[in-house]
C-alpha cells in the first residue's frame, strides 16, 4: 500500500465558523494504481489534492493521518512539509497554464527550480521525458507565452513528475483542453505510470466518463465524505450508492437525444458544509433515503475493494 | 428562415498598430428557424463564440451578412427584445451589488414602462416558474447567494420575459456540474417545444448531440461538416469529425482512434471549394488529404 489517508479531518476557518471540507475520509492506494477522484463542485475533492500537498493559510488539520511509503507525512507542518513535496509527492495545478514563469524561458525555469531543491538537471532526461509527451526539444529555449494551451500543461506535466515522486496529485488537468488535447494529456498521464516516473496517482476530476478511461479505481464524494469507492468497471456498470446512480444517469453520452431518452439530473444541492446535518449527508436529496439514513452510514466493503456509505447499499 | 448568415467573415487586427489581421471567421453560412437547436461546435480558436457575438451584434461582421427575419442584425432595444444571450460564467454576468429583483426590474424599465407592478411582479413569477426556480428563493438575493445553475436558469428566465425568439447560448453549461447541467439542458429542450430558437454554442459534443436537430462543425473558422446531428455524428464524413468524436471519453466504450478516410469523398464527386452536399442537407468540406489533386 503506496497510501493510507486515515480519518481524515480538513476545515477551512471562515468568519462564520469552521467548513468542514474534509470530514473523516479514509482510503488507500496501491503501488501503480491510479485513483480517479469525482463528484460535485464542493464535495472535498480538491481539498483533498491540496492537504496532501500544502495547506494554506485557511486550511487547518482537524485529525487524522496521511502514511505515504509507511512514512507518516507531516501535513499540518508547512516547513517540514517541504522534503515530501516534489522528491515524494508532486502535484500538476488545475490551472497549470498560468503555473509556467512567464519572465523565464522553459529551460531556465526548469534549472532554477531543480537547483532550489539541490538536484542538476539532467538535460538528456527532461529531453526523453518531453518527446514522450510529445513536445520537441526546441520548447526549452521557448517563454511559456509561445506555447500552446495543451503544451504548457503537458510541460508542466512533464516538470511535476521529473524527481519520480511516489504520488502525483493530478487536480482537474484537463478540464481546460479541447477533446483532442485531453485526450493526448490524458494518455501521457498513463504514459507516466506506466514507465514508472510516478508510481501512484490521484486523479481529480468532475468527469466520469474521462476517469473510467484512466482510472483503475474510482472514489465518488459527496459532502467532504467518501459515498462509493470501487474498481473503475464496477463504478460505472454496478454502483451500489444511489449517488453514483443519479451521477451516472445525469450524463449525456454522444448518441442519446433528448427525443429518446430524457435524462434527469439530481434535485436540489448538497448540504452547506458550515454546520452539516447529522446522519446521512445525500439524505434530502436521495430518493430511497428512509428511517435509518438519520444515523451516519458507515463505509461499509460490500465486495473485495468496493466500498460504499449507505444504509441501503 | 429566421436567422440567416450568408458567407459571413470576420477579420480581426493584430498587432502593435493593427498592421497584421487574423481571419477568426471564414465564409460561414447556415440558417436557424423557430423551435430549432442547432449547435455550433468547435476547438478554442475555432471562432464559435466570434459567430455567437456577431448574431448579437456585440461584434461587426467583415464580410456576408447576417439577416434576422429578413433585415441585417442592427443591435439595439428593439433587436435585444427578440434576441438574447447567455454566457458562460454565470458570476460575472450579474451585478454583484444587485438583487435578482433589480436585474429583472432593469428589463421593466427598458422594455414595459407601462405595465403595472401587480402584473409585473405575476410574469416575473411566472417566467422563473418556467425556468423551475422558486420566486421565494430566488428573488431578493444577491448572486454570490444562488448557485451556478440557479443563476443560468435565472439568465433564461430574464430572457423570458423579452418577446424572444432567439437565444444564443455560449457554452452556458460547461461552469455547472454534472447533476445541475441536465437540468439546464432539458429547460431549453422545453422552451424550444415552445418555439423559441436555440444557437447552442459548445466544445462538448455530448451536450450538443442531446439537443441540437442540426450540427455545426467548425475548425479554424470554416464549418467544415454541416447537417442534422444523427448524420454528423452517426455518419460523420469529413476527418476532422471523426477525430474529435473518437477523442470523447464515453462510459461504455473504449477510447476508439479516429478511422482514417481512405478516399476523400469531395474530389470524387467533384468538389471545389465551398461545401459539398453528402446527404440530404448534409454538407462537407475539403478535407484537405495528402492525396488531393
Amino acid at each position: 500500500m503506496s497510501l493510507r489517508v486515515s480519518e481524515l479531518k480538513v476545515y477551512y476557518r471562515t468568519l462564520k465558523g469552521e467548513v468542514r471540507a474534509l470530514d473523516g475520509l479514509s482510503f488507500g492506494l496501491a503501488d501503480g494504481e491510479i485513483l480517479g477522484l469525482v463528484g460535485e463542485s464542493g464535495c472535498g475533492k480538491s481539498t483533498l489534492g491540496k492537504s496532501l500537498i500544502r495547506l494554506d493559510g485557511r486550511m487547518r488539520h482537524a485529525g487524522g493521518t496521511v502514511v505515504l511509503d509507511g512514512e507518516e507525512l507531516p501535513i499540518a507542518d508547512d516547513r517540514r512539509m517541504n522534503d515530501y513535496r516534489f522528491h515524494q509527492v508532486s502535484l500538476i495545478p488545475q490551472y497549470a497554464m498560468s503555473a509556467l514563469n512567464p519572465t523565464r524561458k522553459i529551460r531556465r525555469m526548469v534549472t532554477e527550480l531543480l537547483r532550489s531543491r539541490g538536484v542538476t538537471l539532467d538535460t538528456a532526461e527532461l529531453e526523453s521525458r518531453m518527446s514522450q509527451v510529445g513536445l520537441p526539444r526546441e520548447v526549452l529555449d521557448r517563454y511559456p507565452i509561445e506555447l500552446s494551451g495543451g503544451m504548457k500543461q503537458r510541460m508542466v506535466m512533464v516538470v511535476s513528475t521529473l524527481l519520480d515522486p511516489s504520488l502525483l496529485i493530478a487536480d482537474e488537468v484537463t478540464s481546460a483542453l479541447d477533446v483532442s488535447t485531453q485526450k493526448a494529456v490524458a494518455r501521457a498521464l498513463l504514459g507516466f505510470r506506466d514507465s514508472g516516473y510516478v508510481k501512484s496517482m490521484i486523479f481529480v476530476t468532475h468527469d466520469l466518463a474521462l476517469t473510467h478511461h484512466i482510472a483503475d479505481t474510482i472514489m465518488v464524494m459527496y459532502a467532504g465524505r467518501l459515498a462509493e469507492k470501487a474498481p473503475a468497471d464496477v463504478i460505472v456498470k454496478a454502483p451500489r450508492h444511489p449517488y453514483t446512480r443519479l451521477l451516472l444517469d445525469s450524463l449525456p453520452e454522444v448518441g442519446v437525444r433528448h427525443t429518446d431518452r430524457r435524462l434527469t439530473g439530481i434535485a436540489g444541492s448538497p448540504p452547506s458544509l458550515l454546520d452539516p446535518p447529522a446522519g446521512c449527508r445525500f439524505r434530502d436529496r436521495c430518493p430511497i433515503a428512509g428511517e435509518e439514513c438519520a444515523e451516519d452510514p458507515p463505509v461499509a466493503e460490500v465486495a473485495a475493494g468496493h466500498y460504499v456509505a449507505c444504509w441501503k447499499a | 428562415m429566421m436567422l440567416k448568415l450568408d458567407d459571413v467573415t470576420k477579420e480581426f487586427r493584430i498587432g502593435a498598430f493593427g498592421g497584421k489581421s487574423v481571419t477568426a471567421v471564414r465564409n460561414v453560412s447556415f440558417d436557424l428557424g423557430p423551435g430549432e437547436v442547432v449547435s455550433l461546435i468547435g476547438e478554442s480558436g475555432s471562432g464559435k463564440s466570434t459567430i455567437g457575438r456577431m448574431i448579437l451584434g456585440l461584434n461587426p461582421v467583415s464580410g456576408g451578412s447576417i439577416t434576422f427575419e429578413g433585415r441585417p442584425v442592427r443591435a439595439g432595444k428593439e433587436y435585444y427584445r427578440h434576441v438574447q444571450g447567455i454566457f458562460q460564467d454565470p458570476f460575472s454576468s450579474f451585478n454583484p451589488v444587485f438583487k435578482a429583483d433589480r436585474v429583472f426590474g432593469l428589463i421593466k424599465d427598458t422594455y414595459y414602462r407601462t405595465v403595472p407592478g401587480e402584473e409585473w411582479a405575476r410574469r416575473v413569477g411566472d417566467s422563473l416558474r418556467d425556468v423551475r426556480l422558486d420566486p421565494g428563493q430566488v428573488l431578493g438575493k444577491y448572486p454570490h447567494q444562488l448557485s451556478g445553475g440557479q443563476l443560468q436558469r435565472l439568465l433564461i428566465a430574464r430572457a423570458l420575459l423579452l418577446d424572444i425568439k432567439l437565444l444564443v447560448a455560449d457554452e452556458i453549461t460547461s461552469m455547472l456540474d454534472a447533476s445541475t447541467r441536465i437540468d439546464v439542458l432539458n429547460l431549453l429542450a422545453d422552451l424550444k417545444a415552445r418555439g423559441l430558437g436555440v444557437l447552442y454554442i459548445t466544445h462538448d459534443l455530448s451536450l450538443g448531440n442531446y439537443l441540437a436537430e442540426r450540427t455545426v462543425v467548425l475548425r479554424r473558422g470554416s464549418v467544415v461538416e454541416l447537417g442534422p446531428t444523427e448524420r454528423v455524428f452517426g455518419d460523420p464524413l469529413h476527418p476532422y469529425t471523426r477525430e474529435l468524436l473518437a477523442a470523447v471519453p464515453r462510459l461504455h466504450q473504449e477510447w476508439a482512434d479516429a478511422t482514417p478516410v481512405d478516399a476523400c469523398l469531395y474530389h470524387a464527386r467533384g468538389g471545389t471549394g465551398g461545401l459539398m452536399e453528402a446527404g440530404p442537407g448534409h454538407f462537407v468540406a475539403c478535407a484537405g488529404l495528402g492525396t488531393c489533386p
